[in-house]
């Protein structure tokens, strides 16, 4: 019996290969989709692969993933739920909060310029060499600053701000820095994509780099790219952090996750930004 | 040790039905070969109809959430992940079929598939799918000695 092992691994391996390839076939990503929206504003969502993600073919983002009607939902801004959420971030903007009295506009004047291309560059490592992710660039103003309370990673508050600031660089290819004081940080996130937690010990790797296209019960794989966030979830009716997906991708695994914000997630997150390099920040997207 | 609530449950099962079998613990699974494992878990044949349940059903095996099985057209939502299962139980004989069961990284090292019947090598472990980190006393496998017998008397059923 165990001389034929070798051979039946074989053909199986094979099957593998076949049912590998039809997947993929059948499986988009949906390469003819092009994201404009309201008519006028590109935005690039297939990019080329280089030395950060050798294992992929492209980078696609979620976006090409999704079934026509969810993709139509954000090319246009009137459609798009996650608007409301850059509304009322736009107030928090102007807002004054804390014993200083003072609002994010005082500081930062037209968030337009101001805050152009910051999240195509988070997170990024402050002045004290850590590594931070926009919501504790906005806390870190909130609480030093204006003397106000840190808002919740994943609260309302925190997610209209992050929806209203990601707005600011809606067309602009994420770029964020890898080497110099960051390099520790992207290793750390490196590590955690291709670690198998949990009891059913899966990767990130497992289901968003292997099994790309794919279908996983009912939910179609993407790469796991995050220029689209943050994101409006249907299924949560509600916008969705980063960190938030991360902590539900892993808990799937039957594992214990790690804490919103915590250093591990900030470290996965600029590892998973990396993997998006040369894709367009969506701004605020919607996914299923 | 960690599954003591779950076999002695089922002990106290079959000696009710008048069957006294030792149940085969995770820790005490002996391979044939490294990837074949030939006698039951439990001494006895599965049931084909459990079988069904425990490959469809998301809250037990959940086997279609990553297998097709065109025998299942009642089974919304089989996924890709892995090969189709027709015809499984022609390619493969029950000693196999119970190894891949048991722990698939024996015959497939870098599988995506799940141990089924293993309880430690994990890391983070958690409680279920709470997040929360798992409670040692009451970790046990994600299948039934019982449940891994019946799969494989339906997957045997599923022929060329
Ligand atoms: C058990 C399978 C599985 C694992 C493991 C997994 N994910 Fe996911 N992930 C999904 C599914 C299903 C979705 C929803 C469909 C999609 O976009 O792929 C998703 C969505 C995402 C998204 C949202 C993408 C978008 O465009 O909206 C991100 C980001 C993500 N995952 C990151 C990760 C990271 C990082 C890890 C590892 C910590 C991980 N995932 C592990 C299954 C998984
Ligand atoms: C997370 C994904 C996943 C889940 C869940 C899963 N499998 Fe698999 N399975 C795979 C993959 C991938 C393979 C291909 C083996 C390899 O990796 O080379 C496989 C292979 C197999 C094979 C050999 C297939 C062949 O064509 O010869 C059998 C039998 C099998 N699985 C049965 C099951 C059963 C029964 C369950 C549930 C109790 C299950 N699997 C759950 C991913 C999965």
């Amino acid at each position: 019996m165990q001389h034929l092992k070798p051979a039946k691994t074989l053909a199986l391996a094979s099957a593998c290969v076949a049912a590998l390839w039809s997947g993929a076939a059948l499986a988009d990503p949906d390469l003819s989709a092009d994201l404009m929206i309201d008519g006028e504003l590109h935005i690039v969502t297939q990019a080329p692969a280089d030395d950060i993600v050798p294992n992929l073919p492209a980078r696609y983002s979620g976006w090409l993933f999704r079934d026509p009607a969810t993709r139509d939902m954000q090319a246009d801004d009137f459609e798009n739920p996650a608007m409301l959420a850059v509304d009322s971030g736009a107030e928090l903007w102007e807002t004054a909060d804390g014993t200083a009295g003072q609002s994010c506009q005082d500081c930062h004047d037209d968030a337009e310029e101001s805050m152009a291309g910051v999240r195509a560059r988070m997170p990024h490592v402050n002045a004290d060499g850590e590594l931070w992710s926009m919501e504790n660039y906005v806390n870190n103003c909130r609480t030093e600053r204006m003397g106000a309370e840190a808002w919740r990673w994943s609260g309302g508050e925190m997610t209209s701000m992050t929806a209203f600031i990601s707005m600011q660089s809606r067309g602009m290819p994420v770029a964020v820095q890898i080497d110099g004081p960051a390099a520790p940080y992207w290793e750390q996130g490196r590590d955690m994509y291709y670690t198998r937690y949990g009891q059913l010990e899966l990767s990130c790797s497992s289901c968003h780099e292997e099994s790309t296209g794919m279908m996983i019960r009912a939910d179609h794989l993407s790469q796991g790219q995050i220029s689209g966030f943050p994101t409006y979830r249907l299924k949560n009716a509600g916008i969705v952090s980063i960190h938030n997906r991360f902590r539900g991708c892993i808990r799937d695994t039957r594992a214990e996750t790690f804490a919103e914000g915590s250093e591990e997630f900030r470290a996965l997150e600029l590892y998973v930004a990396s993997r998006g390099m040369g894709l367009d920040v969506e701004g605020v997207s919607v996914r299923p | 040790m960690k599954l003591k609530a779950v076999t002695g449950l089922i002990a106290a099962g079959i000696a009710l039905a008048g069957t006294a079998i030792a149940e085969v613990a995770p820790g005490d699974i002996t391979w044939v070969d490294d990837v074949m494992i030939p006698t039951s878990l439990t001494g006895a044949p599965g049931n084909v109809e459990e079988g069904v349940s425990v490959v469809s059903s998301r809250s037990a095996g959940n086997c279609v959430a990553c297998h097709g099985i065109s025998a299942l057209p009642d089974v919304a939502f089989q996924g890709n992940v892995g090969p189709s299962l027709d015809g499984v139980g022609s390619r493969w004989n029950e000693a196999e079929l119970r190894g891949i069961l048991v722990d698939a990284k024996h015959m497939f090292p870098d599988t995506r598939m799940p141990s089924f019947y293993r309880v430690d090598g994990f890391t983070r472990p958690g409680d279920a799918y709470t997040g929360r980190a798992a409670d040692p006393a009451t970790f046990g496998p994600l299948l039934s000695a019982a449940q891994i017998e019946d799969t494989i008397a339906y997957l045997m059923t599923l022929t060329d």
